[in-house]
């Protein structure tokens, strides 16, 4: 067994110490496909590396894939690449065999590409509905092979005495985004719940490659997931930014910074106030809802939109962090901090409230592993996983942040998370409304000079998680493919596992506590 | 502790909106537009060619609010000349009531001779909606929620989401309306006893958006009916969604 650096010494694997980095095609080396699985087994081996995306890529007659793993504790980026001709289509083994985490990425290029995986033990649609003709095969101008017709999904069933199926979806009852959920139970206990997802595709990860103009891609990036339009915005200006060699100034890099930890605590504020909901405890939910329009109101006295939409732009930006606006953000943070910190103390020794978070929805750090959680699901038991940490983007280069972990994973656990992460941004915002000069600015830019043939590859912590956005060029510098990955790709498995065993009536609970994006993950 | 809940209510206050039909968005909210009187020719040129959802176009000059992404790039490139009000009051019944002319500088309403006459006569104090997502992003899904919150309050109004169609007086509908959740949302709209209201809100719901040219996109449902309401914005302000349904129901 080699130690990483060893590894990478060894075989040359193309290996990046930057967020994002951006790499030639010709300069990947492309490994044979079993070459190419050994290298990930060897990396997957050890316990701080994860799989920040697998996906394939058409390029002329052949597939190429692509697979980064991110070392988290040696803060390093390794790329992988084999390549199979498109046609007749490619029959690989399976890792999701040695790896479960890799189940997802899987499906999702069997679903896009058509490409076999054998052994695969769970092999299902991800965002499609009907294979054959259908909408994902399209996406690719390749002709779905009639034999793969995946409709209707084949829900895993579990049978005997007492055991019977709870389906909701795909409308559910609040307002809320679609998905299906179904549940095996046992009398009150569930047994299994498997979740249908796809329902929200929109087919971004092809308007990207089809909307030519600078503004009409940034627009996509906020629309991904417009709970997470800044998250999902600063990955998508700095993966523009650094293809066409724009250096972000240090003030733009700050206010990004800013607008993406004011997300995180608007919307962790808005989750302590629905986990609140979700237990019946009135006074939890509209104190923190309260706080939650502050903030949110906050952002739209800084950019005219609540939710951060048209606040990041590549190269620039329309709303300088002014004088005014800058006191305006800290007074209204030190009055939301205050009172969060009160209520929080309120919810968190309130008996009550404890006997409803505690030891519910449990996921440990080993199931975490091995599904490859991100963001707040790794984080809440006990695996340190965080982008800001590991892979520092933005200003968070010069920012030395310290990751929140508990190792309960349960859901008082993930509710503690978002405490502790809000009272940390408001930190991240004062230091760096601190140390940093917000000079008159940049405007934005929209028409780029892109290098031809080139692999780039973005990552930024969300307020969910580790979201990925990874584009290839082709020889006239166009983006030929674009590739989106939000946390909710890997996590909706976490919430799946949580509910095993757990009262089905503990679901909306367990659900709230994750709070996974439909759409982010339907793209 | 009960000391401690004390002064959280304390700080807490009244939180509820005291009225919410005189109750304005601060300046620097991006709300409905007014084209400059001056605009030149080649300002209008440069309009259209930056709006990246295609919701701007000449003879006449014309900047439709139901394509409108409200990214508001257009007023950068002008110069000012196109100026995005902090007026949140865009909700209509008339699809054509969303087009903004130059020059004009006119609030949006509804014109309660278009309303169905059962609109008024059923739902004028009580209005129960089922809300659809068909691709939305959950930005306008979380303005409807923050709809009925502890600042908003339009159950007030007698205005509420309920969790099943066959309790609904209508749906509202967010998103392009994808082709995976077409089927879902025809059955939704079936399980609702007439007479139903349809509302569209949001940029995407009413044209499709950004999205509109995705071959995922399937409005044949949108196309088949005819909407109540319209409600632009990415995502609709609370405030707009509100006020547009009390004067759909209300206005006589």
């Amino acid at each position: 067994m080699f130690t990483l650096p060893e590894l990478i010494f060894a075989t040359s694997l193309t290996m990046f110490k930057v967020n994002p980095f951006i790499v030639p095609l010709d300069d990947i080396p492309v490994l044979d496909y079993p070459e190419f699985r050994d290298k990930v087994n060897d990396l997957m081996a050890d316990e701080g590396c994860h799989c920040v995306t697998y996906h394939a890529v058409p390029l002329g007659a052949a597939l190429r894939f692509f697979c980064c793993i991110a070392s988290d504790h040696e803060k390093k980026l390794i790329l992988l690449s084999h390549e199979q001709k498109a046609s007749p289509l490619p029959v690989l083994d399976s890792l999701t065999l040695s790896h479960i985490s890799f189940h997802m990425f899987e499906r999702e290029i069997r679903e896009q590409y058509g490409v076999e995986f054998t052994g695969h033990p769970w092999m299902k649609p991800v965002r499609s509905h009907n294979l054959d003709g259908g909408c994902i095969m399209q996406d690719t101008g390749m002709s779905p092979p009639s034999s793969r017709i995946l409709h209707p999904y084949s829900f895993y069933s579990i049978e005997g005495e007492g055991v019977h199926e709870v389906g909701v979806g795909p409308i559910h009852a609040g307002i809320i985004e679609p998905g299906y959920f179904r549940f095996s139970c046992n009398g009150e206990k569930v047994l299994h719940l498997e979740i249908q997802l796809g329902f929200q595709h929109r087919g971004i990860e092809k308007l990207f490659v089809e909307k030519q103009s600078g503004i009409q891609r940034a627009i996509l990036a906020e629309s991904i997931a417009g709970d997470t339009a800044v998250g999902h915005s600063v990955a998508h200006a700095q993966l523009m930014e650094t293809l066409s060699g724009i250096t972000p100034s240090p003030a733009l890099q700050c206010e990004r910074i800013i607008a993406l930890e004011l997300e995180r605590i608007a919307v962790h504020i808005g989750d302590s106030a629905a986990l609140c909901t979700d237990i019946a405890y009135q006074f939890g939910q509209v104190v923190n809802e309260a706080l939650r329009t502050i903030v949110i109101n906050t952002t739209q006295s800084w950019c005219g939109n609540r939710f951060g939409k048209g606040l990041v732009r590549t190269g620039g930006s329309h709303y300088p962090l002014i004088e005014g606006i800058a006191g305006m953000l800290l007074s209204n943070l030190k009055e939301v901090e205050e009172r969060y910190a009160l209520i929080t103390h309120e919810m968190f020794t309130n008996p009550s409230v404890l006997s409803r978070f505690e030891g519910i929805g449990k996921v440990s750090a080993h199931q975490a592993g091995m599904i490859g959680a991100v963001g707040m699901a790794s984080r809440s038991s006990g695996v340190k996983r965080d982008i800001r940490w590991s892979h520092p983007f933005q200003a968070f280069s010069k920012y030395s942040y310290e990751p929140v972990t508990l190792h309960q994973g349960d859901v008082w656990a993930r509710a503690m998370l978002r405490k502790l992460e809000v009272e940390k941004s408001m930190q991240i915002i004062r230091d760096l409304l601190g140390g940093c000069e917000f000079e008159n600015r940049h405007v934005p830019v929209y028409d780029f000079s892109l290098p031809a043939s080139s692999f780039i590859l973005s990552l930024a912590e969300g307020w969910r998680g580790e979201i990925m956005q990874s584009a290839v060029t082709g020889e006239k510098g166009n983006i030929i493919h674009y590739k989106v990955k939000d946390p909710s790709f890997h996590n909706w498995m976490a919430l799946a596992v949580a509910v095993r065993n757990q009262e089905i009536s503990d679901f909306p609970l367990c659900n709230k506590s994750y709070n996974l994006s439909y759409c982010g993950f339907d793209l | 502790m009960a000391l401690s809940i004390i002064s959280i209510f304390r700080r807490h206050g009244r939180q509820y909106i005291k009225d919410l039909r005189k109750a304005a968005i601060p300046e620097g909210f991006r709300g409905r537009p007014v084209i400059s009187a001056d605009i030149s020719p080649e300002e209008e040129k440069i309009a259209v060619t930056v709006c990246p959802a295609g919701a701007i176009c000449t003879g006449p000059f014309t900047l439709d609010l139901g394509k409108c992404e409200f990214c508001i790039e257009c007023s950068f490139a002008t110069a000012g000349k196109i100026r995005f009000t902090n007026d949140h009051r865009m909700a209509t019944n008339l699809r054509e009531s969303l087009f903004i002319k130059t020059g004009i500088d006119n609030p949006i309403c509804t014109d309660p001779e278009l309303t169905r006459k059962e609109i008024h006569s059923y739902f004028r104090h009580a209005l129960k909606l089922r809300q659809v997502s068909a691709g939305g992003d959950n930005s306008a899904e979380m303005e409807l929620n923050a709809a009925g919150n502890v600042n908003f309050d339009m159950g007030r109004y007698g205005i509420e989401f309920v969790a099943s169609p066959r309790h609904a007086d209508g749906i509202v509908i967010t998103g392009p309306v994808n082709a995976n959740m077409a089927e879902a949302l025809q059955i939704c709209y079936e399980a609702v006893p007439s007479p139903k209201i349809v509302i569209l809100a949001g940029t995407a719901a009413i044209s499709g958006g950004i999205f509109k040219d995705s071959p995922v996109v399937d409005r044949k449902f949108v196309e088949n009916i005819t909407p109540d309401l319209y409600v632009p914005g990415n995502p609709p302000h609370p405030l707009t969604f509100i006020n547009g349904i009390l004067d759909l129901i209300r206005k006589k």
